[in-house]
């Protein structure tokens, strides 16, 4: 029989015992409807999930906050809109539950108020093509208000107009003492010259990798993360709706049910309506290239991966990433 | 030498992990009873769901949804069988 420990040697089998009791249970929540940013290719704008309500009353936020532990989310993510716009409710999940607040970085997180807080930044590109897609140069800003910070990290969508590109941006992110992870733009809104070519995925694959093996003390990702995300492929299967496993289960009537996050939900604003998945309705999920949805992918397909043990390396490497990324374990 | 009742019910419930996860290189017969179904064969709630589902025919048997992380090896599976029959001495 093939256990996880005929496949593992010591040194693996006790990474691997490091991460394999961890229950998360994420949902991801949008904080406001509002944003301080206007981003092309910004999937929330473009598919007009901001046009929900919003719940305006703290107490309101922490009733529903408290229904959701109940339900047994222990990982609320909080996107939004720009969650920073609203500290009261950014707070009433943080005073309840381990929070991760993603933030374009333009207004800082007030660290005595959120001590410890995981916070993870966007960031588009270099300066140029921050400029150019958020009409901005948001690092400018973000690196001051959170360099040297040790609970931040940038999460760098790359755009393919950044190929040959991405050292600049990782090493300006290590010189101020900030962690990096990536993803790929889906450019669902149709930028001119955003979309990736075959070529174009396998070239910033090798650029990934490469970046991994040089900045290993900046950069929190993993081969495998870079493999399943540029190709759309894992184990021989193809990512798409019927394999993504960030659907919200109030949404979710795929049939057969594919393996999916456990009682994952995205909440609107309005604290009633749940959108269908981690990104938007609109998207192609045939070409969808998030970061997460493709991580946790890997992730709740742990018994695939025990076959060979470099499969279930491939998956404890994914999995100790997601750890690091959201704080589980130590960078 | 003949299985014990409870040998066969392990047994039995080995099969049915086997059939319905589609586990490959184990046998009834090779299964170990005692191997943590969740860490070492990355068993998860879903695959758990499914099982519990047959077993609750086959033994006419409720498991309580709580106690499903209780469920961690095959052992540990018949003992709650035979618990929720009344058969536990």
């Amino acid at each position: 029989m093939i256990t996880v420990r005929s496949l593992l040697d010591d040194a693996w089998h006790h990474r691997y015992q490091k991460i394999c009791n961890l229950n998360i249970r994420s949902s991801i929540y949008d904080v406001t409807n509002t944003c301080n940013l206007r981003c092309k290719g910004c999937f929330f704008f473009s598919s007009n999930e901001h046009l929900t309500g919003e719940a305006n009353d703290v107490a309101t936020w922490e009733t529903f906050i408290d229904a959701e532990k109940a339900r047994g989310a222990n990982l609320p993510i909080l996107i939004g809109g720009e969650p920073t716009l609203h500290p009261d409710r950014v707070e009433a999940f943080f005073k309840r539950l381990p929070t991760f607040c993603a933030t374009n970085g333009l207004i800082k997180v007030p660290r005595d108020r959120f001590p410890q807080m995981m916070v993870g930044i966007s960031l588009w590109g270099d300066a140029g093509t921050e400029k150019s897609l958020r009409g901005k140069d948001a690092f400018a800003v973000s690196s001051k208000n959170y360099a040297g910070d040790p609970n931040t990290y940038y999460l760098y969508t790359i755009t393919s107009q950044q190929l040959g590109r991405v050292e600049t941006m990782v090493r300006r992110i290590r010189d101020i003492g900030v962690k990096v992870h990536f993803q790929l733009l889906s450019n669902d809104e149709g930028a001119d010259g955003f979309s990736w070519s075959p070529a174009q995925l396998a070239d910033v694959r090798d650029e990934l990798d490469d970046l991994l093996d040089r900045y290993p003390d900046t950069v929190i990702s993993s081969r495998y993360y870079h493999e399943v995300l540029t190709t759309g492929s894992m184990l021989g299967r193809r990512f798409g709706w019927q394999e993504c496993p960030s659907v919200s289960e109030t949404h979710d009537t795929r049939n057969p049910q594919p393996r999916r996050l456990i009682r994952f939900r995205r909440w609107s604003a309005d604290l009633k309506t749940t959108h269908r998945c981690c990104t938007s309705a609109t998207r192609d999920c045939a070409t969808c290239k998030d970061g997460a949805a493709h991580m946790s992918w890997v992730m709740v397909n742990k018994r695939a991966h025990i076959r060979t043990a470099r499969d279930l390396q491939n998956w404890i490497e994914v999995y100790e990433m997601f750890a690091k990324l959201y704080r589980f374990i130590p960078w | 030498m003949p299985q014990t009742q409870n040998g066969l019910m392990e047994r039995r419930i080995a099969e049915i992990l086997i059939q319905e996860l589609k586990l490959e290189n184990v046998t009834p017969d090779t299964f170990d009873v005692t191997t943590d179904l969740v860490k070492e064969l990355g068993i998860d709630s879903m695959d758990l769901t499914t099982v519990v589902l047959v077993l609750q025919g086959e033994y006419k048997v409720k498991f309580d949804e709580d106690n499903y992380p209780s469920l961690t090896t095959v052992r540990a599976i018949a003992e709650q069988i035979r618990q929720l029959q009344g058969t536990v001495s």
